[in-house]
């Protein structure tokens, strides 16, 4: 290339940190609609039930479920009650949250998972987090099942999953 | 296919930094007037210019493509913005040659900016909404655990340690130190690496590429114009990407099938059929270190699980028989994400010409391969160059 020394200027990290920080506070939220699958899937973790859709085009029972089969893009067919139990696809063990911040030294780390759940086609994972579980016994293949928030305390969320245990 | 011929003729790069006083705009100018300084064209010469940057959300800049455009050598001009995330970079070029083999264009000054440092506290949190709203917003994620999650998942499958895995970073920050761009060169040891901070196991500090500010340019060409202006055109022999479902949690993460989806695609069109045998040189995306094996794997570099081996036994070394990632990558180099694909695209254009300096790969490279990934850990975009 046409430059020996390539241009772009560094900045200390003094520099970095005295930067004049414009704040802006944009009264922004957003309302998302929970759509006709999903929303079916939330009404069903309410009762401490989880819910697939099937199609019988692939013959898949597919979590989370879904009104359309991206692989055969046709409807799907049925509602489909799966288990809260499965198997641990993969794991980690962490302590930083989502928006790079640490947790503190008294919380407990963090062990988000994909579960393939029970009842769902091989391979239809969810992800979750683990929990009553010492992070360095978690093993991949591991047998799983959800602990539900008491029904009273259920709204509809993914998180009326508290996590999911051993078992 | 009907389609043209098309070639690379100059290149330019800003460094990458940490934090560049620069604006996005500068930072673009800086590569697009060095990419046409390195190719003797001046603007007049340019029938279009695409721009590749990676979210807006880092910049806190809305409509970054028309904000970049300016400094990209835009004005007046037919100008397109691409985005597939972290794939962005070689998409790039691969936007540029549609519009070149296409016939509708004869040249095209291809932009790619990235400037990550705006963000705070960090530029992780705005990954917060490429999670699905509904079903993985309210558990908290950020990217880093779907990484751990993938990297975890592939060691198992594979029987492979956190070392085998280290051996990457090392490489890659060991072959930036002749990077002039590079931000994070050195020396370091695969113990260096597993004493690094966790930040969610099996990902440590030292596994990851930093975050970074930077621009990379090229310009394409027909074979006509091309001609004219060099006796050393690189050619886009071969392109292809793919896009995987954003269901991340229902494929298995072991393998990389939409990589392997674009690599055939590519292949096929520059003619490869043994890729582990007739490329010469790749540049697969490293934005971790593990990537870069599973994206060899993707790529047919080698057999399923064999990638950590080749890096081992110094097959990948600049020196061996098949250099991956002689830049420096991304662990190296640094990742200004839109910037990062197309640092790669440069260095295959660099290394074919043989004017790679102290990074040159001996053995008269002739064909190279560079790819990068991202979106939800769904897109593959590959190119294949020669001369
Ligand atoms: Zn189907």
């Amino acid at each position: 290339m046409s430059k020996e020394i390539l241009p772009g200027t560094p900045l200390s990290s003094e520099e970095f940190e005295k930067s004049i920080t414009i704040e802006e506070h944009p009264t922004l939220e957003y309302r998302w609609d929970d759509g006709i699958a999903i929303g079916r899937y939330l009404k069903e973790l309410k009762e401490g039930r989880i819910i697939a859709r099937t199609c019988c085009g692939c013959n898949r029972t597919m979590l989370p479920p879904r009104m359309f089969c991206e692989l055969c893009y046709r409807p799907t067919d049925e509602w489909a009650f799966v288990e809260d139990t499965g198997v641990v696809n993969t794991f980690c063990v962490t302590r930083v949250n989502w928006d790079a911040s640490r947790r503190g030294p008294d919380e407990p780390p963090l062990i988000p998972a994909v579960v393939e759940i029970d009842g769902a086609s091989k391979g239809m994972g969810i992800l979750h987090l683990l929990g009553e579980v010492d992070p360095k016994k978690v093993k991949i293949g591991m047998r799983v099942k959800a602990v539900w928030k008491p029904k009273a305390q259920r709204e509809g969320k993914i998180t009326d999953i508290k996590y999911f245990k051993p078992y | 296919m009907g389609l043209r011929k098309v070639a690379c003729v100059g290149a330019g790069i800003t460094k990458f930094v940490r934090r560049a006083k620069e604006t996005g705009r500068e930072l673009a100018w800086e590569a697009a007037k060095m990419a046409l300084d390195n190719a003797g064209m001046t603007l007049a010469d340019i029938d279009c210019v695409v721009i590749g940057s990676a979210p807006d959300a880092f910049d806190g800049v809305h409509m970054k493509g028309e904000y970049l455009a300016d400094g990209s050598g835009g004005f007046c001009k037919p100008v397109m913005r691409h985005f597939v995330g972290g794939g962005t970079g070689v998409f790039s070029p691969i936007h540029a040659w549609q519009h070149i083999a296409s016939g509708k264009f004869e040249t095209c000054l291809v932009v790619t900016e990235e400037k990550m440092s705006s963000c705070f506290p960090a530029p992780a949190g705005a990954f917060i909404t490429i999670f699905d709203h509904t079903t993985e917003q309210p558990l908290g994620p950020t990217l880093i655990w779907i990484f751990a999650l993938e990297m975890n998942r592939y060691m198992q499958r594979y029987g492979l340690t956190e070392a085998d895995i280290a051996k990457v970073s090392v490489q890659n920050k060991f072959n930036a130190i002749d990077h002039p761009a590079a931000q994070l060169p050195g020396k370091i040891t695969v113990k260096d690496v597993l004493n690094s901070e966790v930040l969610a196991w099996p990902v440590k500090r030292l596994d990851i590429s930093p975050a970074s500010d930077g621009a990379a340019a090229i310009v394409l060409t027909s074979e006509h114009k091309a001609r004219r202006i060099t006796d050393k055109p690189v050619w886009v022999s071969g392109v292809g990407w793919a896009l995987d479902t954003a269901y991340w949690a229902t494929r298995d993460l072991y393998y990389p099938q939409y990589v392997e989806k674009a690599a055939r695609m590519a292949y096929e069109m520059a003619g490869i059929r043994e890729p582990d045998k007739e490329i010469h040189i790749a540049e697969p995306y490293d934005p971790f270190d593990y990537k870069m094996l599973h994206h060899m794997e993707g790529l047919l570099l080698c057999k399923r699980g064999e990638a950590a081996k080749l890096v081992a036994d110094g097959v990948t070394a600049r020196t061996g028989r098949l250099p991956c990632c002689p830049s420096g990558g991304a662990l190296g180099v640094g990742n200004p994400i839109a910037a990062t694909g197309l640092m790669k695209i440069i260095e295959l254009f660099l290394q074919l010409r043989g004017e790679a300096g102290k990074r040159q790969v001996p053995g008269d490279p002739r064909i190279g391969v560079a790819q990068a990934w991202g979106d939800l850990m769904q897109v593959g975009t590959v190119v294949v160059m020669s001369r």
